[in-house]
């Protein structure tokens, strides 16, 4: 069964209407292939015509898709070969930070990133893709080893935010990211960075430090939820609903288009139409080539040029006014 | 609702304290005489309570007296995402402009410090709960490069809910740009303390704040990632005893100190001292 958001209904019915035709014309010999054509071209209509005015917060609902592809499966779809490696050698790892050694087209990488779960069972066994202090320090360490390998560094961001626990907090939930924002920034290999689904405040950036940072079409980056800007902003908690976070949503500036128009990302990744779960190979693909292309493009830099460089794209961000006297 | 008041509550006659006068602790809930707190730093001499005090007070209280200049008093925030909620952000700017007495959430300057040359950047939790937008970051990190610059230590002290939700993505990238910046500092060798004051948490705490050389908070100050609501929240269970406060962190290693405001200067001399 396909997972259709509620703006998605109107093409939810087109297709299933297409199928049952289908259904039908498989049972009885009757040929309605060119009314099966007819619906489908005006499924596709509508789905463009829906996905191309996409507000905020259908991003985000789209964003936070359950059949969304997640870091590992775009693992799967863009390498040849694999090794996940686990622990932070301190304390435990942590299953909502995925991490390991990989090849594509025959380039060695390491490859981070959030990892949520599909069905209950795994998102539980994933903490919802929310990652404990361990799961940050597991990721510096596999930076820090690709470092010494001289080997680039891929992170895919797919959050809600770090957890919010006691024990998150009791073993320096804030100090695991602080630590990870100062190490990436001077990180000698280059590193490059794309959110996939939900860039989810300090917990998403804690993997987004990089020389090059890009995100999917249908993918968001915020420094709080719309939900969580929803409830300071109207108080009244619990009671809150779509139309509020929607506000919120509005407000935050937080899709991949915004993002691009502050000059924070340096492009966007497009999705197949209907979002990257239609069409995962695709999405895949297109995200293999931005990979392959800002390797090829950071290559020729020396380390310290790409911390220098690093160091530049971050001092620059802000917005303020400088009085005149 | 059904339980919507209807009629107005009967006048209560309430007793007032005078405003100004009398203070209620907030921690053991005496009330104490507030000239008594003032010339106590604060703290209230019934439990050692420290209350928040602005960062034009700190600054009396840790820099010798005359020495500290002000940097970049002539940075002023803009609203870059035309933010608006129940009033737009640059009408909620003026209002805490006028409130607070300040252009922002951080004051930052060089002074000296029984003697020792030092750079200060002091957050003020009453201007936007001392939040982090574009404004706080930049004057944080022109404090460090001026640190980078004279190689002189670099103290600040936080108090803050956090990352600024109005400047959205740019409050975020604050926290990447400070601790950028803080990673040259002690490449560098230069001394960086971090002083925690209540509250510190979210986007300052996962950033600048965590990275001292040395980090020390004021005592039963609430310091953390995520609020304790929040945290209430998810978990579903009472929170232990003490958490998120000082004393809490201290017990499991993620800071060095608790120290009195009354001995935070001494204190921080000592720590200069050992490293210049």
């Amino acid at each position: 069964m396909r997972y259709y958001l509620d703006f998605e209904k109107p093409i939810e019915e087109l297709e299933l209407k297409i199928e049952e035709l289908k259904r039908l014309s498989d049972r009885k010999d009757m040929d309605i292939t060119s009314a099966v054509k007819k619906l489908e071209k005006k499924a596709k209509e509508l789905r463009s015509e829906i996905f191309s005015n996409l507000s905020p917060w259908q991003k985000t609902l789209l964003a936070r898709h359950p059949d969304r592809p997640y870091t590992l499966d775009y693992i799967n779809l863009l390498c040849e070969d694999f090794i996940e490696l686990h622990g932070d050698r301190r304390f435990s790892d942590d299953p909502a930070i995925v991490g390991g050694f990989a090849n594509i087209n025959g380039v060695t990488v390491m490859i981070i990133g959030h990892q949520k779960g599909r069905g209950t069972k795994e998102r539980i066994y994933r903490n919802f893709g929310q990652p404990q202090p361990e799961g940050y320090r597991k990721a510096l360490r596999l930076m820090k080893f690709a470092e010494r390998f001289k080997k680039p560094i891929i992170t895919f961001i797919d959050t809600p935010g770090a957890y919010p626990g006691i024990g998150a907090e009791e073993r320096g939930q804030s100090e695991a990211i602080a630590m990870n924002l100062m190490e990436m920034s001077r990180i000698k290999t280059s590193i490059i960075s794309i959110v996939i689904g939900e860039g989810g405040s300090g917990g998403a950036l804690a993997l987004g430090v990089a020389d090059r940072i890009y995100m999917l079409e249908h993918s968001i980056y915020s420094v709080i939820s719309p939900e969580g800007c929803a409830a300071i902003l109207w108080k009244k908690n619990g009671d809150l609903d779509s139309e509020e976070f929607s506000k919120a949503a509005d407000a935050l500036r937080l899709t991949a288009q915004d993002l691009l128009g502050f000059k924070i990302i340096d492009d966007i990744i497009p999705e197949p139409l209907g979002g990257a779960h239609r069409d995962p190979e695709f999405a895949a693909k297109k995200i293999s080539e931005v990979i392959l292309k800002s390797i090829e493009d950071l290559s020729n830099k020396t380390p310290g040029k790409l911390i220098e460089e690093r160091y530049k794209r971050l001092r620059r961000i802000g917005s303020f006014e400088t009085l005149e006297d | 609702m059904w339980f919507k008041k209807t009629k107005e509550p009967r006048l209560q006659k309430k007793v007032k304290i005078p405003e100004g006068l009398w203070v209620k602790c907030e921690n053991c809930k005496e009330i104490v005489y507030r000239k008594e707190i003032d010339k106590n730093l604060k703290v209230c001499p019934k439990c050692n309570y420290h209350f928040r005090i602005s960062a034009k007070e700190r600054i009396k209280l840790l820099a010798d007296d005359g020495s500290f200049m002000e940097f970049d008093a002539d940075i002023v925030p803009v609203d870059p995402l035309n933010f608006e909620d129940t009033m737009s952000y640059p009408e909620r700017i003026k209002e805490n402009q006028k409130k607070s007495g300040l252009q922002e959430a951080v004051i930052s300057g060089e002074a000296l410090i029984n003697g020792h040359h030092v750079v200060f950047a002091i957050m003020d939790f009453s201007f936007m709960g001392g939040s982090m937008g574009s404004v706080v970051g930049e004057k944080i990190m022109r404090s460090a490069e001026m640190v980078l610059e004279k190689k002189i230590p670099l103290i600040s002290v936080a108090s803050s809910g956090g990352a600024r939700m109005q400047e959205g993505i740019f409050s975020l990238m604050q926290m990447a740009k400070v601790s950028a910046v803080i990673g040259r500092v002690k490449d560098n060798g230069i001394p960086y303390i971090s002083v925690l004051a209540d509250p510190t948490f979210g986007g300052v705490a996962a950033s600048f704040a965590m990275l001292g050389d040395i980090i020390i908070a004021e005592p039963r100050s609430l310091i953390g990632f995520a609020g304790p609501r929040v945290i209430e929240q998810t978990m579903k269970q009472q929170l232990p005893d003490n958490f998120q406060r000082a004393e809490f962190l201290l017990e499991h290693g993620l800071i060095d100190m608790v120290v009195n405001r009354e001995d935070l200067k001494e204190t921080l001399t000592k720590i200069i001292g050992f490293l210049s």
